[in-house]
């Protein structure tokens, strides 16, 4: 069974065209990767079908525009999937 | 419909919340602007307004969905197909299901049909926005309205 990280890694190289070598947990989707808003409903999307969640993708969003949160907070990939993981723990809860 | 205003669908005929599913009529007008350059003496409706229709139609389905309360804008397609020809005067079906409902984002499969014969379909996305103000979702209101979109459904849905 593939890992969260290894999932997402895939998810983000197949969608947004980017060598799996360069996804690593300390990637920042925004920074490092140069993701967009778009690629990343994407992401999302499929991200929300793999794992059986919703991505709280608005409260994120409103979180780091009220300086509640950072981006890294999420939009690290090691950080987006703790999140991922919590998610799905909170479904199966 | 009405091609030059971007208004595709004649009115929705149907919206089933439970299978979060929308089907509206679409009749190609017998004379537009339109026609007179896409192609002079050889009318076809363009490909790009038979996928503004079915966004139109997800984007129906999406507002009954969200009982509007969100705005659908258009972001992007996949998979998209044009099977056939359509002339003017030709009477249309637009067929929507959503297929992912996220948050801030939606996507729907959605595919025309002529006499039951499907001449287009398309994988949709959508970012799903806030009303920008509230005289925009008054005027989605009332243009839902003219299309007949059933609002009385909101309530099971």
């Amino acid at each position: 069974m593939s890992s969260t990280f290894e999932t997402v890694s895939k998810i983000i190289s197949e969608t947004c065209d980017i060598p799996l070598e360069k996804i690593t947990p300390e990637s920042h989707a925004i920074d490092d990767l140069g993701i967009d808003s778009l690629d990343f409903l994407d992401i999302a999307f499929a991200i929300d079908k793999a794992f059986g969640i919703k991505l709280p993708l608005e409260k994120w969003t409103q979180e780091v525009n009220e300086g509640k949160a950072k981006t890294e907070d999420y939009f690290v990939l090691g950080a987006l999937c703790g999140k991922i993981d919590e998610l799905v723990a909170a479904k199966g809860a | 419909m009405r091609l030059e205003y971007f208004q595709m669908i004649t009115r929705v005929v149907s919206f089933d919340a439970q299978a979060k599913t929308l089907t509206a009529a679409a009749d190609v007008p017998a004379e537009s602007p339109v026609f007179e350059g896409h192609f002079p003496g050889y009318p076809l409706l363009p490909g790009v307004l038979m996928i503004e229709a079915m966004a139109q139609t997800s984007g129906w389905l999406i507002l009954g969905l969200n009982r509007l309360t969100a705005m659908p804008f258009l972001v992007g397609t996949n998979i998209t197909k044009m099977r056939d020809f359509v002339q003017p005067s030709t009477p249309l079906v637009v067929h929507a299901e959503m297929v992912g409902d996220g948050s801030g984002y939606a996507v729907t499969k959605a595919f025309i049909t002529r006499e039951g014969k499907k001449v287009a379909e398309a994988e949709i996305k959508f970012a799903v926005k806030t009303f920008p103000d509230p005289k925009f979702a008054l005027m989605i209101r009332e243009w839902g309205e003219r299309l007949q979109f059933p609002f009385e459904k909101l309530e099971t849905a």
